[in-house]
């Protein structure tokens, strides 16, 4: 199965027609990774025998003619917790955890007859921009596999970068879905807070963290969030809004859509072939008749410090609970209750995860509250207020995803605020829950540059609209890297 | 010098909602360890809280008993620490916005003067699990309690003395006992203390330096506590020495308190606002619905007693001290017993047994209407009270309707002046001397004649009726 | 310099984790470069500006008090390090700090 050469609508239309059957399909598809992954490492764990079992039992019952994910492979990106499926997060702290239940969107996806193939490696528990922080294995950029495939969600976006999978998904607290979308070639949604739930996502930061799709299209990555989206009562944060077709209208094109450039988003640090790209896209959407203008989103510079504080908090928090007594790795000859905390969370976890736990404790510390939080929280606000006033006149806020192309595997790793500064583009959606989108935009050096789209809150239907257009009017998606050569 | 002293108390009440403030396993004591719980309460990876509306009506109840203004924008905080039995190593409170705040308690000490005590702010939380530290090196964790519901309260330092606090505590867990939100059993844990006590010189506008003791479980132990730190307290200030803020351990056997915890050893909890759990809006209406929601409070139905049933004042306090015993009053009262009658049943007859079993009302058999019928039964003379006591025995041990019981086991009083008078007439032939003995001025014969005419009818001939037979008799004769 | 090395401890310690001194070295500079990084927001005017911790629009979520029978207490065991007889074994604290 040539997964660059298919959409999830033609092999859905394969396995309706019989033409092959969910369980071949399933074969091949491991047969692939086995070749492709040896290379690319996105890959941390396979579940094979289960995901052919299922496949088999779909071929029984024969695919179901309306469900178009039905059959069908995802990779998980490794910080979703699976039943039965060990899921580590990257870190050495999980190395050997089998969660007992399944997250929301895992029994959301089986509903809708998904087969898990495996999960992804990434970031440690979701924190970085290169993949790098893996506790297990480094993942490559299958456009050169010396350079990093961007993160957290760096295993999700190189699996179908490689053409491993149709489809997985990633979480995205900072930019993590968008930002290795963009340096793979691919297209990567986050969509508005809210919109999926978080039940059964290993926390990183409760207020930012969203689950979203990695595709090749952007009609497959509609198709995708149809399935996972939706209000779950195990996740009071989840909204109880109905949720819209998303590949409905997505062919309307965007003539009379007005768009926003923010003028911040191409200041200091942007490449100048990644803003040429998005000048570039520019044109193309004035072309299909929408109205393009500049505009001004101020308090943008302040995203990296207000993300890193908040962040950082949440994270602390939420991360104490790795403290080797209930699950999880505990270090070896412990004497004492101080030992098992301190022994096996030193232990346990990756600097990245330690540098943003201290980084939270020390804001939320006594005599640090209302200097770091409590003004983070407030300049959110007004991070806030400058997407409602932009809101006000356009539908929609066009800008790069990242300021450059992927970087080389080792360059950044050492220097964790020029790391930081590499969010500065995707954060503030994070920071206001928008949904955000990166696809295709061009190529610099061979390397894949991203587009971003911001919708307002719960308008993602804009943002594929907007998005389908884009690609059905240029080619980049339709560039194939050449598996372990130079592009 | 003479000092003043203030006390501060902050008392913790678990609250017996169905199911656990943020998941929904259930909520009961004494089950086997790790039961009830699920990976919620556990805090397996990427779970998330699930707030109960209980949790929040039962808060809120305790809020209204105690007067305080209902805070209608709430939210809920994470405090942070690590411990065994705290497994998501946070536990949700409401540091910003406690749900109530601003109310007052009245309490009355022994010599009868009565104190309003200021209640400062109240929390909705969540309990931590159980740790058991055991002689092998090894603590052991049970999870079962770990999220049940909590109402902190925390009252304004307007105690100041041990006594007051006495009082203080009594009178909240009567209150508290009567919002029904939780049966506040101290040995049971679901009611704790945390203390804090000062002085300063009499007449200083200025507090002194506070110590703590925290998790205190027995009303006994607050008193004597604080009796204790006063003096150690007035004895370094007294010897030119300085009270040092830090947490200190009420220890039994001694009667003394113990250094614990320095304040350069203090916890920093780094609250911040629970990101999981979105604002809630309490609306005026859901308040009215909660305030609807409280059974009447101790204070009310004491009122009711002594003035709608001429109950004296004492008994009505006695009756009131449990809603328990003062439910089953009302509803004795309500199944048509007199009021009187059955006050003096409960306080006598009920109470004793209670004591002498040691048990609680609920652990008996006993129903208001058995007991009501059982009244009615004395009243309209179809049993002898010394029936009764057996009735009573009966009915408090087994679920048995008393009126059918004395009538299958032939326990209903002879007073049909039809049956008694041939039986009186035959003693009164039998006994000659005994009305010569009447008619000559001795009293005593009526006894003896009484006593002839019980055994005749095997004691179940009505007294009352007997006696005015007989005399009736006795002067025709 | 924004922080030291003995708050960098200080704050370890909150945290449970601890340094080699090697690594406290290294952690302090970059934790200082960091703490830099975001002191940056002190130049933002934020008098009268209310703080943002939620980006959702659910509010007023609750879950009716609703019991629901406790997880298999073997499947939740599953993951913990040591236990015993249906408890969860850890080392004891040397000092009774908290109850």
């Amino acid at each position: 199965m040539d997964y660059f050469k298919n959409d999830l609508a033609s092999i859905h239309d394969d396995l309706v027609n019989k033409k092959y059957s969910v369980e071949e399909l399933t074969k091949s598809t491991f047969d692939n990774i086995k070749k492709v992954d040896k290379e690319i490492e996105a890959f941390l764990k396979l579940d094979e025998e289960r995901a052919l079992e299922k496949a088999r039992k779909i071929d029984e019952r024969g695919v179901k003619a309306d469900s178009i994910l039905d059959g069908i492979g995802i990779g998980i990106k490794d910080n979703i917790v699976t039943k039965d499926l060990t899921t580590t997060a990257a870190s050495k702290m999980l190395e050997n955890f089998e969660p007992i239940y399944n997250a929301t969107v895992m029994d959301k996806l089986n509903d809708a007859g998904m087969i898990t193939v495996g999960k992804l490696n990434m970031d440690e528990f979701a924190m970085g921009s290169s993949t790098e922080n893996s506790a297990f294995k480094i993942t490559k950029n299958v456009w050169d596999t010396t350079k990093v495939p961007g993160g957290s969600s760096g295993g999700s976006a190189a699996a179908v970068a490689s053409g491993q999978v149709l489809a997985s998904l990633g979480s995205d607290t900072g930019g993590s879905i968008r930002q290795p979308a963009a340096f793979n070639g691919i297209v990567g949604v986050k969509p508005t807070y809210g919109r999926v739930s978080r039940y059964g996502l290993i926390a990183f930061a409760s207020s930012l963290d969203q689950i979203g799709p990695l595709t090749r299209t952007v009609k497959d990555n509609a198709l995708v969030l149809n399935a996972i989206s939706g209000h779950d009562a195990h996740d009071f944060t989840s909204s109880s809004r109905e949720v819209p077709d998303f590949t409905k209208g997505i062919e309307d094109g965007v003539k009379g859509m007005r768009i926003a450039v923010p003028k911040e988003y191409f200041g200091e640090g942007v490449d100048e072939d990644v803003a040429n790209a998005v000048k570039d896209a520019v044109k193309t959407f004035e072309s299909l008749g929408a109205t393009v203008d500049e505009v001004s989103l101020p308090h943008s510079k302040y995203g990296v410090p207000v993300y890193y504080i908040i962040a950082s908090s949440e994270a602390s928090s939420n991360l104490q609970r790795y403290d080797g007594i209930r699950y999880g790795f505990r270090a070896k000859d412990v004497k004492n209750l101080e030992d098992v905390y301190v022994r096996s969370r030193s232990e346990g976890f990756g600097d990245e995860v330690k540098r943003r736990i201290m980084l939270g404790t020390f804001s939320l510390s006594a005599g640090s509250y209302d200097a770091f939080f409590k003004k983070a929280a407030q300049v959110r606000t007004l991070i806030c207020q400058d997407f409602e006033n932009v809101y006000k006149d356009y539908d929609l806020i066009l800008a790069p995803t990242s300021p450059t192309t992927a970087y080389g595997i080792g360059e950044e790793i050492n220097d964790p605020v020029t790391m930081y500064m590499n969010d500065i583009l995707t954060i503030p959606v994070n920071l206001a829950g928008l949904p955000g989108m990166s696809l295709p935009a061009g190529f610099s050096n061979g390397l894949p540059i991203g587009l971003q789209l911001i919708a307002p809150r719960f308008a993602e239907s804009t943002m594929y609209r907007a998005g389908y257009a884009f690609e059905q009017s240029t080619d980049f998606h339709k560039a194939i890297p050449t598996l372990g050569g130079q592009n | 010098m003479n000092f003043e002293t203030t006390v501060g108390l902050e008392v913790h009440i678990e609250m017996q909602t169905n199911s656990k403030a943020y998941s929904p396993s259930p909520v009961q004591y004494g089950a086997e360890q790790n039961t009830n719980t699920n990976v919620i309460d556990w805090g397996y990876p990427g779970v998330l809280p699930e707030i109960n509306k209980g949790a929040l009506e039962f808060g809120m109840r305790a809020a209204l008993a105690l007067h305080c203004d209902i805070t209608q924008d709430i939210g809920f905080d994470r405090k942070n620490y690590f411990y065994p039995d705290n497994p998501k190593a946070y536990q949700i409170t409401q540091a910003r916005t406690p749900i109530g705040t601003n109310g007052w308690l009245e309490i009355e000490l022994e010599d009868g003067t009565k104190k309003k005590i200021g209640i400062r702010e109240m929390h909705v939380e969540e309990d931590a699990g159980k740790n058991t530290h055991n002689p092998d090196g090894y603590s052991y964790v049970d999870l079962n309690r770990q999220g049940t519901p909590l109402i902190e309260i925390v009252a304004e330092p307007d105690i100041s003395s041990a006594d007051e606090a006495y009082a203080y505590l009594t009178k909240l867990r009567q209150v508290i006992q009567f919002t029904g939100i939780s049966d506040v059993k101290m040995e049971e844990g679901s009611m704790r203390a945390d203390v804090n006590v000062s002085i300063a010189p009499i007449g200083s506008d200025k507090l002194g330096v506070r110590t703590e003791m925290k998790n205190l479980n027995s009303f006994e132990h607050v008193r004597k506590g604080i009796q204790y730190e006063v003096k150690r307290q007035e004895r370094l200030l007294m010897s030119g020495g300085e009270v040092e803020q830090e947490t200190r351990r009420f220890d039994e056997p001694s009667g003394e308190t113990i250094l614990m915890r320095s304040k350069e050893e203090a916890n920093d909890y780094r609250y911040f606002p629970e990101p999981d759990l979105p604002p809630i809006h309490i609306s005026d209406d859901w308040i009215e619905e909660v305030r609807a929601s409280i059974p009447e409070m101790p204070d009310k139905r004491r009122e009711r007693y002594t003035q709608d049933w001429g109950i004296p004042a004492y008994d009505a306090g006695v009756l009131t001290q449990t809603k328990e015993m003062s439910d089953f009053y009302d509803a004795t009262v309500a199944a048509g017993a007199d009021p009187k009658l059955a006050a003096n049943w409960l306080m006598g007859e009920v109470n004793a047994y209670l004591n002498s079993k040691q048990v609680e009302l609920s652990d008996t058999a006993l129903t208001p209407e058995h007991l009501a019928t059982m009244i009615k039964l004395i009243e309209d003379e179809t049993i002898s009270s010394k029936i009764a006591k057996k009735v009573f025995k009966e009915i408090i041990t087994n679920d048995t309707e008393p009126k059918a019981w004395v009538e299958s086991k032939g326990m209903v009083q002879l007073s049909d002046p039809a049956k008694l008078q041939p039986i009186i007439d035959k003693v009164l032939d039998n006994n000659e001397q005994s009305i010569e003995d009447f008619k000559n001025g001795k009293d005593r014969a009526i006894g003896f004649l009484v006593g002839q005419i019980m055994k005749k009818t095997r004691g179940m001939a009505n007294p009352k009726m007997v006696n005015k037979l007989l005399m009736a008799s006795l002067k025709e004769r | 310099m924004a922080i030291g090395s003995e708050e960098v401890k200080h704050v370890a310690g909150l945290a449970k984790l601890a340094f080699k001194d090697e690594e406290l070295a290294k952690f302090t500079g970059q934790m200082d470069e960091i703490i830099n990084m975001v002191q940056q927001l002190s130049e933002v005017d934020t008098t009268d500006v209310p703080v943002t911790t939620h980006v959702t629009d659910a509010i007023n979520t609750l879950r009716e008090d609703v019991a629901v029978k406790g997880t298999d207490r073997d499947l939740l065991m599953k993951n913990v390090p040591q236990s015993q007889d249906g408890y969860i074994k850890v080392p004891a604290i040397i000092d009774e700090s908290e109850e």
